[in-house]
């Protein structure tokens, strides 16, 4: 076995005897002989480091990495510049804890004080917290920001992800909230049938957009309409669609959040990911988990540290905001990095293109036959189509090295585009799709 | 220092994609009409930039970090380079199952691994974290209570020693919580245990070792109680390094369990994130897991399967020190914290002077009142030292209390060195009391101002400042 224990035999008896004790055993007195282990565990014995490579190759050769990927649904290709890898890849940010001691921490709290104002450029927001888990762990939270003791009921738009529902439903079921979805019309959250459900103990709206399906909401008039029901509005949005799209800062929602995933961060089977978070200044102390802020040092120098903690569960026990330490920083400061890199204009070039690209594969596969679900609905990067044989198929493309779009009820497939999918590629996957619905 | 966006110039950056290969198009749909205010820099700069703020950062692997509670082993390298293949890394969480078998495979045996060296019978790698991992243990008992029909069982109880997050979880999964006193040798109060349980009783949230370092002998009395009133009993893994593969909670009477990937597990805190917290439970609770085909799962707390490449490199770990090495890493562990306590035990009272678990738990009351050095004082000594402090005023029952946790992975050359730090500050604090209050000096910056911080809160850049 392979170990990293550096002390030595001799220096293990040497230190035992500096405490008094004769063996490792010694050591273990206050356990109850009844509680302590009698055999070894049953998992394999350790690999030198030859070995686990080796087994860890074969594990992920056993995954399929497709060539060509036309499926989101929450966790996005895109390219990622190479400098991303370097600069996160420095030793001391991936191994560091979270910056209690600000002295010797300056470098991971200036990194996501900038990925903070990142997201408020992004969102058009005026605060925002330091990131949490994911995309769908922030809306749960977001949500969890508007709950006032007469208003904790939330209105989830039904073209919001479903994963993203699930995870509010459960932290919802975990303060007794109450959850109802809003009704849909032509794939966009219906704001008639959103009037008679905005009661006087609705707490927020959540929508997303673009929304799951890939359309795009009418933020203002949704934003409106739950402000004049006395609720708030939580936006769950794409961050690198914000680059061209009305921010929700500029609607006037009061939460925006979404999943940091596409800035740079590879899809990992998901996760780790990136859930990012901002609000109105009004809401500020309410936002969860951790928050960087900017004061000087002892000689005035410009310094960064944690703050606004009286919020945080390390102070108010079972009153705190939420009971959040960490966040996601080295994904924070992936996502910083990449923006750094790519620029405002670089970001508005991904952004066109994934839009271009997936109108353009829109058209492809619409001529090759699979009609779209809500043709006259502006879209971002992604689509519903029709579509009769989902697993035919994803199995032909598959042969092609394609990874096709997510199949969904009622035999329907949401496809996605992004600046990483060729004009060929596209080709080839609607000739797939010409070869397989044939009649 | 500059901030990235005080970097650069207008119009300065770098292509990376290149021009696009279909024609470009209008969407409907309003538009961004805000000035996007991202850096524009060159590449070089971001590289120098973020090289500057990694050496104004302390990692494990710039030196000694004995933080409490947070086990802060070395990170080993073949982990990396597992998490690295592209074999792990370019897989979309929604392909379909057979097209996503390595990853699978990874995830049950870990959870295997995990299952057996916990003592538990099922596992969720689903929650991304500790915090998160408590809140899902929660729910798995607010779940089971619910479907039991047990209605009035709203209270968890969390000893006064507990970590806020403890808590913190509770009140999210709403419950009440009460407080249940620690006895004069740190330890869970019997008696008032048994006088707190009742039929209101949900649960008990316990980390055992406990947050002063010691492991309660009383274990199975305070399961006992629990269960006899009717109450589950939660195990917060947060101190499993010491006793993985001697003991394990599922044997303890422990009933569900979280895991922090990131400290027992030897991957990287990454500076906060991103971790790990599986939740593992016995058979009885397992339909409630999240992430499950079930209809009593208590659904899903976060979108996808949970922190994957966390979990590869814990698994590289497991399969690297295996069998053998996890009981070893516990015992050295155990071993480096006694002795670096018995080496300092005669200028640094410890809360609790006995054999002591991976961590100890020093008070520095005493040293406050004859000198004036606090705990902070002597803790921003260590940092001119090359040393990360240990954690600070915690546990809450400890005054001026320091939570030394130097991990299997030291040296004794480097628990020898902290050692001499800790004395030498010791006796500076005699010698010259008022220097040590101006500590320290060699680092970025100093002692910042965190009340004003907190009073006036600057927590974005502020870009019209610079051009008004």
């Amino acid at each position: 076995m392979a170990t990293y224990v550096p002390v030595t035999r001799e220096e293990e008896a040497f230190m035992l005897e500096a405490c008094g004790l004769r063996q490792l055993d010694d050591l273990y007195g206050d356990v109850p002989s009844s509680v302590r282990l009698r055999t070894p565990l049953n998992i394999p014995s350790g690999m030198a480091e030859m070995g686990v490579r080796r087994e860890m190759e074969r594990l992920a050769g056993q995954n399929t990495v497709f060539p060509a990927v036309f499926r989101g649904a929450g966790a996005y290709r895109h390219m990622i510049p190479a400098i991303v890898d370097t600069v996160t890849g420095h030793e001391a940010f991936r191994t560091a804890y979270t910056p209690y001691q600000a002295e010797i921490s300056q470098g991971v709290l200036q990194s996501i004080f900038e990925f903070q104002t990142d997201i408020c450029e992004l969102t058009g927001m005026e605060a925002a917290n330091a990131s949490v888990y994911d995309g769908a762990c922030a809306a749960a939270e977001g949500c969890e920001m508007c709950r006032e003791r007469k208003r904790s009921r939330i209105l989830v738009s039904e073209s919001v992800d479903p994963k993203i529902l699930s995870v509010i439903r459960t932290y919802a079921f975990g303060r007794d909230v109450p959850v109802e979805t809003v009704p849909l019309l032509n794939g966009v959250t219906d704001p008639a049938a959103l009037a008679p459900l905005l009661k006087e103990d609705v707490s927020c709206l959540v929508v997303q957009q673009p929304n799951f399906f890939g359309c795009l909401e009418d933020l203002d008039a949704l934003t409106q309409r739950a402000h004049e029901g006395g609720a708030r509005i939580v936006v769950h949005c794409n961050p690198i669609a914000m680059a061209i799209l009305k921010t929700p800062g500029e609607c006037g929602a009061d939460i925006a959040v979404g999943e940091g995933q596409p800035l740079g961060i590879p899809l990992s089977w998901g996760g780790p990911y990136l859930g990012f978070m901002a609000c109105t200044a009004k809401l500020m102390r309410r936002l969860p988990g951790r928050i960087v802020g900017e004061t000087t040092d002892a000689e005035g120098r410009r310094a960064f540290v944690l703050t606004l903690q009286a919020r945080e569960q390390h102070i108010r026990r079972e009153k705190a905001s939420s009971n959040i330490c960490s966040n996601e920083a080295l994904c924070a400061m992936r996502a910083a990095a990449y923006l750094a890199a790519m620029g405002p204009n670089g970001l508005k070039q991904a952004a066109l293109q994934c839009a271009a690209k997936a109108h353009y594969l829109q058209k492809a596969l619409e001529e090759a036959g699979l009609a779209p679900v809500y043709p006259d609905q502006p879209f971002f990067h992604e689509f519903v189509t029709e579509c009769p044989d989902a697993e035919r198929l994803l199995a032909a493309l598959r042969k092609e090295g394609i990874l096709g779009g997510l199949p969904l009820a009622g035999k329907r497939m949401l496809w996605c585009a992004t600046e990483m999918n060729t004009r060929e590629e596209m080709d080839r996957a609607a000739a797939v799709v010409r070869e397989v619905i044939r009649p | 220092m500059k901030l990235i966006f005080e970097k650069g110039r207008p119009g300065r950056g770098t292509d990376y994609l290149g021009p696009c290969d279909v024609p470009g198009i209008e969407i409907g749909g309003a538009k961004r009409e805000r000035p996007l205010r991202l850096p524009e820099v060159s590449e070089s700069e971001v590289d120098r930039h973020y090289s500057l703020l990694a050496r104004h950062t302390h990692g494990v692997n710039d030196g000694f970090y004995p933080l409490g509670s947070c086990t802060m082993k070395y990170n080993p390298a073949v982990n990396e380079y597992a998490a690295s293949l592209p074999g792990f890394t370019q897989v979309h969480p929604l392909q379909e199952a057979d097209t996503a078998a390595g990853c699978r495979e990874v995830c049950r045996r870990l959870e295997g691994m995990l299952c057996e060296i916990t003592g538990m019978d099922d596992m969720s790698l689903q929650p991304a974290a500790g915090a998160h991992g408590e809140f899902t243990g929660l729910l798995l008992i607010k779940a089971y209570h619910r479907a039991m029909g047990h209605t009035g069982r709203n209270k968890i109880l969390v000893p006064d020693s507990a970590h806020g997050t403890n808590p913190a979880s509770a009140s999210m999964a709403g419950f009440e919580v009460v407080s249940i006193a620690s006895d004069e040798n740190g330890f869970v109060d019997l008696a008032a245990l048994q006088a707190a349980v009742g039929e209101d009783t949900a649960g008990l949230m316990l980390t055992n070792p406990n947050t002063v370092g010691l492991f309660d002998p009383q274990i199975l009395e305070i399961t006992r109680i629990v269960h006899e009133a009717g109450g589950l009993n939660y195990y917060d893994g947060a101190n499993l390094n010491a006793i993985m593969g001697i003991a394990r909670p599922g044997d303890m009477g422990f009933d569900v369990v979280h895991l922090n990937l990131h400290k027992t597990f030897s991957t990287p805190h990454g500076g906060g994130g991103p971790g790990s917290g599986p939740s593992g439970c016995k058979h009885f609770l397992s339909p409630f897991l999240p992430g499950k085909d079930t209809p009593e799962s208590i659904g899903n707390v976060r979108s996808f399967g949970g922190n994957f490449l966390v979990a590869v490199r814990a698994l590289a770990y497991l399969m690297t020190i295996g069998r053998e090495g996890v009981p070893d890493a516990a015992k050295h562990a155990v071993l480096n914290a006694n002795y670096m306590r018995v080496k300092l035990a005669d200028l640094f009272p410890m809360a609790y002077d006995r054999i002591c678990m991976h961590e100890f738990v020093m008070s520095l009351e005493k040293l406050k009142e004859e000198t004036g050095v606090s705990a902070l004082d002597a803790a921003k000594a260590m940092l001119d030292h090359g040393i990360h402090p240990p954690t600070m005023y915690f546990p809450l029952i400890v005054h001026e209390a320091l939570m030394v946790e130097p991990t299997e992975t030291e040296t004794r050359e480097t628990l020898d060195e902290a050692v001499e730090v800790l004395r030498g500050i010791w006796q500076a604090a005699h010698d010259d009391p008022e220097r040590l209050h101006l500590l320290p000096r060699t680092t970025p910056v100093r002692r910042p101002d965190e009340v004003s911080a907190a009073r006036n809160p600057r927590i974005r850049y502020d870009f019209e400042a610079v051009r008004g």
